[in-house]
């Protein structure tokens, strides 16, 4: 008899299920698999690096370019990390733009993950659906700083500036007839705060649509249910984090435990998977996304309510603004020492984590007390989880690799950094 | 500092003594310098132990100390000449020295207790060996395993008993360690498309360095110690 073998097989760099540039060798037995081996390091671009050799302030636009699906939630790892060493104040106003943001920031990520998962094990609808919904937050993010994805809205001391009373409007065009432009721009005569809540009241129903087409189906279950099972004490060991940690049942999130800016007044609840596969993380994902809304809600009624300033007043650390700056020497002095040396961070560290959309998103500083970090450590959540790739696909078929990519919520932008 | 905090500390030096070293901490976060000898038996009682209960590592970093509290441009006279944009490309300092600064790298774990609610910091120096070696926690906490890679990595830190410690980040055959202080920022080596040869290939970097701003150390009153309390009030 033939003596059988197990054979390697290269899946990758680039492969459209493997969410970026992602290498795998896998050791097969038929099309069962015996042992994955991630290679990562092909986005690898030194961010931690880079960050050392500039002032602090200039850093934070490498933030966004991390986690490239949630870019705000990045950003504000960095800065809280800043204002713990200078022990600055955040305005309480600023502190919940932040949650808001944070908050749309989850929705995009589980919208980017929800429509990319349900792709990748063959729910082609789902893109379609989540890109849609994505596409109003974007707008959120663009009329707010200007971009659509890379932000670099947060600043050390609080936000770069207030949520505007309009909302960019839709054009002309002799691509869109007048009766489409009147469908996009319907929602936004009113301010920013008015287009999210318009965003808010509608969107538990396109949860539900989602919800729909994949918590019952049975092509979705099949895909899902018992795949990549991770019990809570192996969860613990892996240093798993966010939706992978609770969908194994492990009641842990740092907006309830550790509570950072406003989050301890406002009320939602944490969703805690059962079996720990990729059906509960789904589940717990879908579920945050409506916990986010509610969080957005709140803050949209504080935020109506409460009108004040959105930086610290500190000129050693946040610019003046342009119109002092033309008018006053001392700001002028202020403005030319800040974008040309920047602020020194009084010699320390600091470790601030946040409950990113994909679990802890901690930043490690080092200061010696110049204007640039002295060292720069993003602990970023998908690292720890693909280092648990083997041990989750080992024993599955080889379709299911592309489920627990799916289920890790794996983007290369931080895990390489 | 919070009570809790305090406690934990007072915990930590009843059960461990001498062998953590407490490091005063600017913003409310508890750090204990360790021993390398000590670290494993240290990590393990901090893991098990039902009064610690550290069960998650959530990082671990190398830092190398090598530049620590230098600046690049000083000024304490007046000058005429300012700082150039054009800094001469420095020589890259291979490590041929037998020895290093007893405090030149270190590695630096984040543990996480869920039960208790509580993070701690552990510094390891890793003494004056070359190249610098720690043991590995990856028997300790399983999920060390990447991120001891990457220390490998970026600084050259060997972890004994890591049970695969492999490149990570880096390109495969890459040489040097590119998060080390004397490792330059762009890199030594380039790659491009070499069509005689018909494939990428190496060659020494082309571009110049350019520091477009000094890094530079002020002494700010706002925070030093003594006078922080009189400016509070």
């Amino acid at each position: 008899m033939a003596e059988i073998q197990n054979y390697t097989m290269n899946f990758g760099p680039q492969h459209p299920a493997a969410h970026g540039v992602l290498r795998l060798v896998l050791e097969l037995d038929g099309e069962v698999i015996q042992k994955a081996d991630p290679h990562v390091g092909l986005l690898h671009r030194a961010t931690e690096k880079l960050a050392e050799s500039k002032p602090f302030s200039q850093s934070i636009g490498y933030m966004d370019r991390l986690d490239y699906v949630s870019m705000m939630c990045n950003e504000h790892g960095y800065v809280m990390a800043i204002e713990k060493l200078l022990g600055v104040t955040v305005p309480q106003r600023a502190q919940y733009i932040r949650v808001m943001f944070d908050e749309i920031t989850r929705i995009l990520n589980h919208l980017m993950w929800l429509g990319a998962h349900g792709l990748d094990i063959g729910a082609m609808t789902m893109f379609l659906y989540c890109f849609r919904e994505r596409e109003d937050l974007m707008d959120c993010y663009e009329a707010v700083s200007g971009t659509r994805m890379h932000a670099t809205y947060y600043r050390p001391g609080g936000v770069y500036r207030d949520l505007p009373e309009t909302m960019p409007k839709y054009q002309e065009s002799k691509f869109r007839s007048k009766k489409e432009i009147n469908r996009l721009n319907a929602a936004r005569d009113g301010s920013l705060l008015d287009f999210i809540e318009a965003f808010t009241d509608k969107f538990p129903g396109c949860v539900d649509e989602y919800e729909t087409l994949l918590t019952d189906n049975r092509i979705w279950k099949q895909r899902t249910v018992n795949i990549a099972v991770v019990s809570p004490d192996r969860a613990m060991q892996l240093g798993f984090s966010g939706p992978m940690l609770r969908g194994s049942g492990v009641e842990w999130d740092l907006r309830k435990k550790q509570p950072y800016e406003t989050y301890d007044q406002v009320d939602f609840d944490i969703p805690v998977g059962v079996n720990g596969d990729c059906y509960d993380r789904y589940l717990v994902r879908v579920e945050e996304m409506r916990q986010s809304n509610r969080i957005i809600k709140q803050c949209i009624d504080w935020l109506r309510e409460n009108p004040g300033s959105v930086m610290a007043d500190d000129h050693k650390i946040v610019a003046p603004s342009r119109v002092e700056m033309k008018d006053d020497m001392e700001s002028l002095i202020h403005h030319f020492k800040l974008f040309t040396e920047g602020y020194c961070v009084p010699a320390g560290e600091a470790y601030a984590a946040i409950e990113h959309p994909k679990g802890e998103f901690g930043v490690y500083i080092v200061s010696d007390g110049a204007n640039k970090p002295y060292r720069v450590k993003i602990r970023a959540p998908g690292f720890a989880h693909i280092s648990a790739m083997s041990e989750m696909v080992e024993g599955h078929m080889l379709a299911d690799v592309v489920a627990v990519i799916g289920t890790q919520d794996i983007v290369f932008g931080e895990v390489d950094r | 500092m919070t009570d809790r905090y305090e406690t934990l500390a007072a915990r930590i030096d009843e059960r461990f003594g001498a062998q953590m070293t407490r490091v005063a901490s600017s913003c409310g976060e508890l750090t204990f310098v360790v021993d390398k000898d000590d670290l494993h038996e240290v990590a393990t009682a901090l893991r098990n132990d039902g009064e610690f209960g550290f069960e998650m590592l959530m990082d671990v970093c190398g830092v190398d100390y090598l530049s620590y509290g230098s600046d690049e441009w000083t000024t304490s006279s007046a000058t005429g000449t300012g700082f150039s944009r054009g800094v001469e490309r420095e020589p890259v300092i291979l490590d041929e020295a037998d020895e290093f600064d007893a405090e030149r790298f270190a590695v630096v774990y984040h543990l996480l207790s869920l039960h208790h609610n509580l993070r701690l910091r552990l510094r390891v120096y890793t003494g004056t060996n070359n190249p610098p070696v720690v043991k590995s926690v990856v028997d300790i906490w399983n999920g060390a395993n990447w991120f001891e890679r990457e220390a490998f990595d970026l600084y050259g830190i060997l972890f004994e008993g890591h049970p695969d410690l492999r490149r990570i980040l880096t390109d495969y055959g890459f040489i040097g360690h590119p998060f080390r202080k004397d490792f330059p920022l762009i890199g030594n080596v380039e790659v491009s498309y070499d069509p005689e040869k018909g494939r990428v290939a190496y060659k020494p970097v082309s571009i110049e360095p350019r520091t477009l701003v000094p890094r530079v150390i002020r002494d700010d009153n706002r925070y030093s110690a003594d006078l922080k309390g009189a400016t509070d009030g």
